[in-house]
């Protein structure tokens, strides 16, 4: 999956959850995410993260981390 | 079998708890108060003869055919204006009456053509039945018809619409058609001219005729008229028609029933169904007259089959297709597993027709890639009604904007896009209430006849949430809120935190108006119509959804009224004006990739083991690709097969060079649908499909109305649709285990509890339904959250207004928008086959004076409209209609290749595209852009059918 749509995408739900205190926006984030993406964008996504996930923004950053957390816990 | 002419009591039903109970006729009648006799007595089968009542209207009293006897009251009063009293004893035949009746018939006659037996109304014509009814037997008046149909006075008949004409020599100046016009489609085109016997109707001025007048030929004057004044044109071709079947329109959302009439298997004529729940007796030009492309030539009926889309297409059996189709989606799922293919449902489809696909695609492809046009549409308010309500639907029945005093319109234009329900908000607002209209176009509803907006936000496209900020601020530092309705039913926690947010400075109108548009004042203003109204009502469109914010509008409208308490009753509410027919019903029937039937997430166990132990297969738990997704995934080169039903992405979805390139990739692409469209150019495998008229099964509306197809005519490709999936299913391995339509809505009503008490037998006893239908609401549920949100608690969300990445900048001026127009639905693929086109036979692009003339452009010439996507050619119209730096156009017609210039911006939560906002520069171009050129280029090559192989 393109890399540059996935980090759009992941931005602008963390624009939406940006409005929720700290840990609730980055939880709201990452199940969003659970939620809606297809397994290959989640991947994608950690790939993307794994290669220092540039452009993502903080929240979107930290929530894309959680989910790997959580894919390796 | 139907009777053709539905039965007409005379005068419209009341609504009222307080019964009257009176005598006619030796007979006793019990009716609501303020019924008329003339009700009262068609009640009881003492049908009066009437030629000016009809009970799609209010009594007018001309006729004086429907005079009365009433013990103890002088005279002889006109029934249909004379109201029931408790203990009443009317007679409706006395001597007396007949000589006056005939009377009466006498004069009407001295002045209409006796040309019955070549009429075209002959066999269904209410002056004929009166005439005898009453007895009439000779004429003392003569037979000249001095003022209507003497050679000398006879006006030509006006044959300039193509559905019906108008022979002014047959009228009887009733005025049924002027009051349809007004009263039922709230249009005011026509009008009485001359006094007297010189009575004569007129379609606008002087000069014009129907066609060039303001008549939108919905068809109301045409089902009002009582002779043979109004007629269809198919009627006058072919007579009457004599058999009827009670079936659901396939356009927009508003879902009228009607009766479809035929000759054999030849559908003559469409009436609206008075027992519509929908439309209760009301259609537009679209449902009523355009259904020739059901028949139009350009159908294909013949399974067809090729391997490289460059390939002409050969057709072939219905075997052959589908084990072509069978054995390609096979060898992609042995070779890249099951996620690699999928298939798009189709709101045009019906309930039965979607949950097929859906089940194919997870139980017989593996996969959950299953998504369904409301992606492109309505997604975003699935998604913020469940997170704030706990349900993805409208919560109102139609006939609750009658209770509506304010009625906050957003990004819809129902006039053009859902005329029936248009007409029934027209009524209100003549009747008092007001509208505030949100929308950067001057849509009819901000200024037309007999309706004028109380106030009119023309914003800046894409700050709709701005905009319901202000509102809320307004409302909640204004003191509008409704408390009592907040502490009781929404969550505290959420309140708070959203009214701390709410009430901050930056959300005042004050603070947005800049970014708005719009003045403060104005905002206010409309914000206190809203927050102040007894029942305010919001009703919304596409231009809410479309947008990088979708869903947080969706949400921030129903903080709104949630806010006001303006849920759980008549005449409030929040109510997504549905695009397509069956929107509603394809999302309930579980066509998004990460919701089963009744929307519940894939990865709830319980729901899915249900569906698993009733399918007999394991289910995928993790949520598929959206549209969106699935053209990403197939660039990417890991989704290579799909299934479309009866959707033209290729044309319909936004950034056409992405979704082309998408295309271009698959392996397999099959495309069930009635014509070779746009995205058929790139497709394997071609399924016919069939017409609306063809189906059996259901269509669930706006108002979560579910409501019978039936089979009108017999398919003409020879299979059903959920048939050829069912048997696509099983060449693949899977037994989907259905005899009949009747047997998918049966699991769908085992496996979904909102559709518990749903079955073709209820429906076909008790009519339609509205959504929950089970054992807490037996017989539907009309209005929703009453008492109690689904979720419990409802749940106010924080919208913070963030600004579309789509900007407008010095190379890129202007923001493009989008929209319908009456004539035309969609991407036209059916009203493009019928004679709407007269009324629009090209998308034309809407520019301000302003921004024209900058350009050097006027009304009628040829513009290159540049996006940072692509570019096309359009014809400019200068219209302020448009505010200035923004224009619009439809996307009606391919050629136009509207989705070119648009983006692939979307909703953030659901990946709704941004359809609304794209930032263009206009410039005047004589040459069609580079994209329609290929495009004309694509049509020579990518249709050709070869003959068929010899046997």
């Amino acid at each position: 999956m393109n890399a540059g749509e996935l980090v759009r995408m992941a931005n602008q739900i963390s624009d939406f959850f940006a409005a929720y205190p700290h840990d609730e926006a980055v939880a709201g984030i990452a199940d969003h995410i659970v939620k809606f993406w297809d397994p290959r964008m989640r991947v994608a996504l950690s790939d993307y993260l794994k290669t220092g996930g540039d452009g993502l923004n903080d929240l979107a950053f930290e929530a894309a981390q959680s989910l790997e957390q959580n894919a390796s816990a | 079998m139907n009777k053709i002419r539905q039965k007409d009591f005379g005068t419209p039903k009341k609504e009222t708890e307080k019964l009257i109970t009176l005598t006619i006729d030796g007979v006793e009648v019990t009716v609501p108060e303020g019924s008329s006799v003339m009700r009262a007595a068609a009640e009881v089968e003492r049908p009066i003869p009437k030629l000016c009542a009809t009970d799609t209207l209010e009594p007018f009293g001309s006729c004086r055919l429907c005079l009365v006897e009433i013990e103890g009251m002088k005279g002889t009063p006109a029934s249909c204006t004379t109201p029931v009293r408790d203990g009443m004893v009317v007679h409706t035949e006395t001597a007396r009456l007949e000589k006056l009746r005939r009377g009466v018939m006498e004069l009407y006659i001295s002045d209409h053509p006796l040309d019955c037996l070549t009429c075209s109304a002959n066999g269904d014509c209410e002056l004929q039945d009166m005439a005898g009814t009453v007895g009439l037997r000779d004429v003392r008046y003569g037979m000249e018809g001095e003022n209507h149909f003497a050679p000398d006075v006879r006006d030509p008949v006006d044959n300039s619409t193509p559905y019906f004409q108008f022979d002014p020599s047959k009228c009887i100046a009733c005025s049924r058609c002027i009051r349809a016009c007004e009263e039922t489609q709230g249009t005011f085109a026509l009008t009485m001219e001359g006094r007297g016997f010189e009575s004569k109707i007129s379609a606008g001025t002087l000069s014009d005729d129907f066609f060039s007048s303001e008549c939108v030929s919905c068809g109301a004057c045409v089902a009002a008229c009582p002779t043979a004044t109004l007629e269809e044109t198919a009627i006058v071709k072919h007579g009457v028609p004599n058999r009827v079947v009670e079936t659901t329109c396939a356009y927009c959302g508003v879902g009228c029933s009607f009766q479809a009439e035929l000759k054999g298997n030849e559908v003559i004529r469409m009436t609206p169904s008075k027992q519509g729940g929908a439309n209760e007796g009301h259609s537009c030009v679209k449902g009523r007259f355009a259904f020739g492309y059901a028949t139009h030539k350009d159908r294909i009926t013949t399974p067809m089959i090729r391997n490289a889309i460059t390939d002409p297409w050969r057709p072939v059996s219905w075997d052959e297709a589908i084990q072509f189709a069978a054995d390609k989606f096979s060898a992609i799922k042995a070779r890249h597993g099951a996620t690699a293919i999928g298939g798009i449902t189709s709101s045009r489809c019906t309930n039965e027709e979607v949950f097929a696909v859906q089940k194919m695609v997870r139980g017989a492809f593996g996969s959950n890639n299953v998504d369904t046009c409301a992606r492109v549409c309505h997604s975003p308010t699935g998604y913020g009604l469940k997170t704030t309500f706990g349900t993805s639907a409208g919560t109102q029945t139609f006939k609750s904007v009658e209770k509506a005093d304010t009625i906050l319109l957003i990004g819809a234009n129902p006039t053009d896009a859902h005329p029936v329900f248009a007409s029934r908000m027209k009524r209100r607002l003549r009747e008092g209430a007001q509208i505030v209209v949100v929308d950067p176009r001057r849509i009819d509803l901000v200024r037309s006849p007999h309706v004028e907006a109380a106030q009119h936000i023309p914003l800046q496209p894409g700050t709709n949430v701005a905009v319901m900020n202000a509102f809320a601020h307004v409302i909640v530092t204004e003191g509008l809120a409704d408390d009592t309705f907040i502490a009781e039913r929404c969550e505290d926690k959420d309140f708070e935190r959203w009214k701390a947010f709410i009430a901050e400075e930056r959300n005042s109108p004050e603070a947005l108006a800049e970014t708005i548009g719009v003045d403060a004042e104005t905002i206010r203003a409309a914000a206190r119509a809203y927050g102040s109204a007894p029942n305010g009502a919001i009703y919304y469109g596409l231009g809410v959804t479309e947008h990088s914010q979708g869903s947080t509008m969706v949400m921030a409208m129903a903080n709104l009224a949630m806010l006001t308490g303006n849920i759980g009753r008549e005449g409030v509410g929040v109510n997504p004006l549905r695009g397509q027919n069956n929107v509603q019903g394809s999302c309930d029937m579980g066509s998004f990739p990460h919701e089963l039937s009744g929307y519940r997430h894939i990865s709830d166990d319980g729901a899915r083991q249900l569906f698993e132990s009733d399918w007999g297969v394991a289910l995928n738990d993790e949520p598929g690709l959206r549209i969106p997704n699935m053209f990403s995934a197939a660039i990417d080169g890991s989704f290579l097969g799909l299934f479309v039903q009866g959707e033209d992405i290729a044309q319909s979805d936004p950034n056409t060079q992405h979704v082309t390139e998408a295309l271009s990739s698959l392996e397999c692409l099959v495309v069930q649908d009635l014509f070779l469209n746009e995205t058929a150019a790139f497709a394997h495998v071609f399924l016919p499909g069939t017409s609306f008229l063809e189906k059996d099964g259901t269509f669930t509306n706006a108002e979560r109305r579910i409501n019978r197809v039936r089979p009108v005519l017999p398919e003409a490709n020879g299979l059903s649709e959920w048939e050829t999936v069912a048997r696509l299913a099983r060449a693949m391995g899977y037994e989907m285990g259905w005899e009949t339509a009747a047997d998918i809505m049966d699991e769908i009503a085992r496996l979904t509890p909102t559709f518990k008490g749903v079955s073709f037998e209820r429906l076909d006893r008790d009519g339609s339904l509205q959504w929950p239908v089970n054992d807490a609401a037996p017989d539907g549920t009309p209005i929703m959250h009453v008492g109690g949100f689904v979720r419990g608690k409802g749940r106010f969300m924080i919208t913070e207004y963030v600004p579309t990445e789509e900007r407008a900048n010095r190379r890129y001026p202007l923001i493009l928008t989008t929209g319908r127009i009456l004539s035309q639905y969609n991407v036209g693929a059916q009203t493009r086959r019928t004679e709407n086109s007269r009324w629009h036979d090209e998308d034309t692009l809407e520019i301000h004076p302003h921004d024209a003339e900058t350009r050097g452009i006027r009304t009628g010439t040829r513009v290159s409209v540049q996006s940072r996507m692509g570019a096309t050619t359009l014809t400019a119209l200068v219209t302020d209609r448009v505010p200035q730096g923004v224009i619009y156009t439809t996307f009606h017609h391919p050629e136009s290749g509207a989705n070119v210039i648009t983006t692939d911006y979307s909703d953030w939560a659901t990946n709704c595209p941004e359809y609304k906002v794209t930032a263009v520069e206009v410039r005047p171009a004589n040459e069609p852009s580079r994209w329609q050129e290929d495009h004309e280029r694509r049509r020579e090559d990518n249709y050709v059918v070869g003959l068929p192989a010899a046997e």
